[in-house]
């Protein structure tokens, strides 16, 4: 097995002010893998920006550690810490550019801080514009670019040094749902063009489940859970999860007495009418309480969850039909 | 008031010395001023390089400064220019009040130009790995060049002003011309023309100031 890239240990933030302190972080524990695409997710305020912050030291932790490619972050000077930042991009939600500087002297900056060659970091930054699709704008300034436009000079500017990973804070929380979708298609094409980490912060369930290969759910500064995206996907299992991932619908659907299935479909079962087979099957009508479908990665998963009939003859055959039928089923006792 | 060739010349020479001293000493002021204004902003608390104490103590002396009325500065740094320039008249010895009036004032208007930089930008060229320094160099002085300039063309309006004070200490320029002529003489003409050159000044460098500052701003158009 490989070593993570990142590995965040026991980590705690607390932030003390004059009258009162607030544990943002209490107690988190994180590897995140070379090569993936990491999310972490939760409510505004659960701490995720301070989480991400910790990696790469913007914010110094209270307690725990940090790892980085095998070096532990509390013990560089500041000196190393500076030289390791250089191998970690970081973009942000409002951009962040230099307003004074047109876009391809945004993506220099980094490599003028590393002491490149004006000429040599001019070439360089030339690739990265192509790469992000934004050759033909290297002369204009932040201020005549579209919201999308300066999130991918603001990628190309976390790339130029070659990092290691890329640490994503809200990157589309400002940008429409179209430039979001591209701005994502565009992480997930350098994950796997140049192989580099991705780490998503998002309070978004759709950016996680359109890039994420697995997940941390963060909630009151702890990981209420966390997996691959498309197991959490089909059942999550905390109550924040299943809110970031069901909705509303989480308040608003509430269950009598009576037995209640969650049933999943990973779009294997597209073809085949399920509920209707269940209802001719058992020759009784079932109650669906909650339907969603999205799509995971590419693919359609769907989930529903299910009133059965009173009679418990027809719940053995309606269960009997789904596992015949290779579909997951659990009994849940809310939504 | 006659307009012979020897008053032209005198308000000729009082507009050259005006400028002289108006201009030297902004420079000097500035070469004292920037600094301090840059380290105001880096050792406050939340800054780039937090040294509370030092930014207290700064903070404290430049109010201290920016509180003694001019007129009183300028009699009070009598011995200090009889020092560095040799004598307390003419308007070389208006400089070095001139520069301890308007250092801790340029401190302050460079402090909240400084200012405007977004945090996020700073975090921004933090996370790129930008030392302290760099930020300086890179960040917080070209992105506030706009207001920079803005504030410099204020500073020397403002200096303009108290250059016509030093009249009072026989420090030469147009305010001497005022005072001399304008009110021990009462000549109340050769006052209002010194006064309206002055004037014309304070509009000039307004102005200037206002066409560099939107001339080097990126972020309209």
């Amino acid at each position: 097995m490989t070593d993570p890239i990142i590995s965040i240990q026991h980590l705690r933030k607390e932030f003390t002010g004059t009258k009162v302190s607030v544990e943002a972080l209490k107690d988190i524990s994180i590897d995140i893998m070379p090569g993936e695409i990491f999310g972490i997710i939760g409510l505004s305020g659960a701490g995720k920006s301070t989480l991400v912050r910790c990696i790469n030291f913007l914010e110094e932790p209270t307690s725990g550690d940090v790892f980085f490619d095998g070096k532990k972050m509390n013990s560089l000077t500041p000196k190393e810490l500076r030289k390791v930042r250089q191998s970690m991009g970081m973009i942000f939600q409002q951009f962040q550019l230099l307003e004074q500087r047109t876009a391809i002297r945004n993506v220099t900056f980094p490599l003028e801080i590393q002491g490149m060659k004006p000429k040599d970091a001019m070439e360089r930054a030339r690739e990265l514009l192509k790469i992000v699709e934004l050759s033909d704008r290297e002369n204009s300034y932040p201020s005549q670019l579209s919201g999308g436009q300066k999130q991918r000079v603001a990628i190309a500017r976390a790339l130029a040094t070659n990092p290691k990973i890329l640490l994503c804070d809200e990157a589309t929380s400002a940008l429409d749902p179209n430039t979001t979708k591209s701005i994502l298609s565009l992480l997930k094409r350098l994950n796997k063009e140049m192989g580099i980490t991705v780490v998503v912060i998002t309070h978004e369930m759709a950016v996680i489940s359109q890039i994420c290969d697995r997940v941390a759910i963060i909630d009151g500064g702890l990981i209420a859970e966390s997996g691959n995206v498309s197991d959490i996907f089909m059942a999550p299992k905390s109550r924040i999860g299943r809110k970031l991932i069901l909705g509303d619908a989480v308040d608003e659907v509430h269950f009598e007495s009576g037995r209640y299935y969650r049933i999943s479909f990973d779009g294997r079962q597209s073809q085949e009418p399920v509920i209707s087979n269940i209802t001719l099957k058992a020759k009784t009508p079932i109650n669906i309480m909650y339907a969603k479908t999205r799509d995971v990665n590419g693919t359609a998963r769907g989930q529903m969850v299910i009133q059965l009939p009173d009679n418990p003859e027809k719940q053995k055959e309606i269960l009997s039909y789904l596992k015949i039928s290779d579909i997951p089923y659990e009994e849940v006792s809310e939504l | 008031m006659t307009i012979d060739a020897t008053t032209v010349q005198m308000i000729i020479q009082g507009i050259w010395e005006t400028l002289f001293m108006v201009f030297g000493s902004s420079l000097i002021a500035y070469l004292i001023g920037l600094p301090l204004g840059i380290l105001l902003v880096v050792t406050k608390k939340g800054g780039i390089h937090p040294i509370p104490w030092l930014n207290a103590v700064l903070g404290i002396l430049i109010n201290i400064f920016r509180s003694i009325p001019f007129i009183i500065l300028l009699l009070m740094m009598i011995p200090v220019t009889r020092a560095i320039v040799g004598t307390t008249l003419g308007p070389g010895a208006v400089v070095p009040p001139l520069v301890a009036a308007a250092a801790p004032y340029i401190a302050r208007v460079v402090e909240s130009s400084l200012s405007e930089v977004d945090a996020g930008v700073i975090e921004a060229a933090k996370s790129m790995g930008a030392s302290t320094w760099q930020i300086i160099w890179k960040v917080l002085l070209p992105e506030t060049k706009p207001s920079l300039i803005l504030g410099a063309a204020l500073v020397i309006t403002t200096i303009v002003g108290y250059s016509a004070m030093s009249g009072f200490v026989g420090g030469g320029g147009l305010g001497d011309i005022a005072i001399r002529y304008g009110y021990y003489r009462y000549q109340a003409d050769m006052m209002i023309v010194t006064v309206i050159i002055m004037v014309i000044i304070v509009q000039l460098v307004q102005e200037i100031g206002n066409r560099l500052s939107r001339g080097t701003d990126k972020r309209i158009r």
